[in-house]
């Protein structure tokens, strides 16, 4: 499979107008674990074309139940796990990672990214890097994630816009810490929701 | 009157801060969403509710 093909391919199937504008795209996925790991490879294989995946953490077995990791990849760096996944799926993504904790300290790490993808799973960084992201970096649109916990109904996750630049994907309700443990399922669909979203504003639909 | 969360309040004249602690909210885990912006944290002292202000209010919650 050639660069050549598999944009023919994508172009054949989005149209070349918006294959062009996804390739032109660059999404900074910040966190890889339930939501960034399905959030990365969606946004691949629709031929996003360069994805910043920043992570500090390693594949753990406790990861297994809802992050796209396999056994092979027990004890890797996730940004190296989701690297060696995003090029054996669509080879042809450039892929930047960084095994960092993504803090307002080191932010520019993410300055050259249209999106952020805010996939974190504590509630104070989230809004940390959305509040950091704002501040310093108003031009940039932010997808983030709240409430995807549980085996509550998928039929709660939604996008909800707040301003011109924010989008906030999930129930905003359930939290992990009283529902005890998330769902591969409803953190996909939180996760599919983020990426659809991703896919929108860079389509320039930038209603919910 | 503010209107928060579609919700009216007489809230005018205290700042964003105030207004969030008095509410039960946790600074720590909100984003803010004022008159169709987004109200960056470093703001939430020194930007005060008059009527006719418009907040949306999202807590964060754990997961992902």
């Amino acid at each position: 499979m050639t660069r050549e093909v598999w944009y023919s391919t994508l172009e054949q199937r989005h149209g070349a107008d918006l294959q062009q504008k996804f390739s032109q795209s660059c999404v900074a996925v910040c966190g890889l674990g339930g939501l960034g790991s399905n959030v990365a490879i969606s946004l691949a294989r629709s031929g996003v074309g360069t994805l910043i995946l920043i992570d500090f953490d390693r594949v753990d077995i406790s990861n297994l139940h809802r992050q796209q990791y396999a056994v092979s990849h027990l004890g890797m760096y996730k940004t190296e796990a989701m690297k060696s996944i995003l090029t054996e799926n669509t080879p042809y993504c450039n892929v930047i990672t960084h095994t960092v904790k993504l803090t307002e300290n080191n932010l520019s790490l993410i300055a050259d990214c249209d999106i952020v993808c805010e996939c974190f799973d504590n509630a104070e960084n989230k809004s940390i890097l959305v509040d950091g992201v704002t501040e310093r970096y108003p031009e940039k649109y932010i997808v983030a994630a709240s409430g995807m916990s549980g085996l509550h109904s998928g039929n709660m996750i939604v996008t909800k816009k707040l301003g011109k630049r924010l989008y906030i994907c999930g129930d905003r309700m359930n939290d992990i810490s009283d529902d005890g443990t998330l769902f591969a399922p409803r953190v996909m669909i939180c996760a599919a929701h983020q990426a659809n979203t991703i896919l929108r504003i860079i389509a320039e639909k930038f209603e919910v | 009157m503010i209107k928060i969360n579609g919700i009216e309040k007489d809230s005018a004249g205290k700042s964003v801060a105030e207004f969030l602690a008095e509410n039960g909210y946790d600074i720590k885990r909100v984003a803010v969403e004022m008159n169709e912006d987004i109200l960056p944290k470093s703001q939430y002292e020194s930007t005060f509710l008059k009527d006719g202000d418009v907040i949306e209010v999202v807590s964060f919650v754990g997961g992902g």
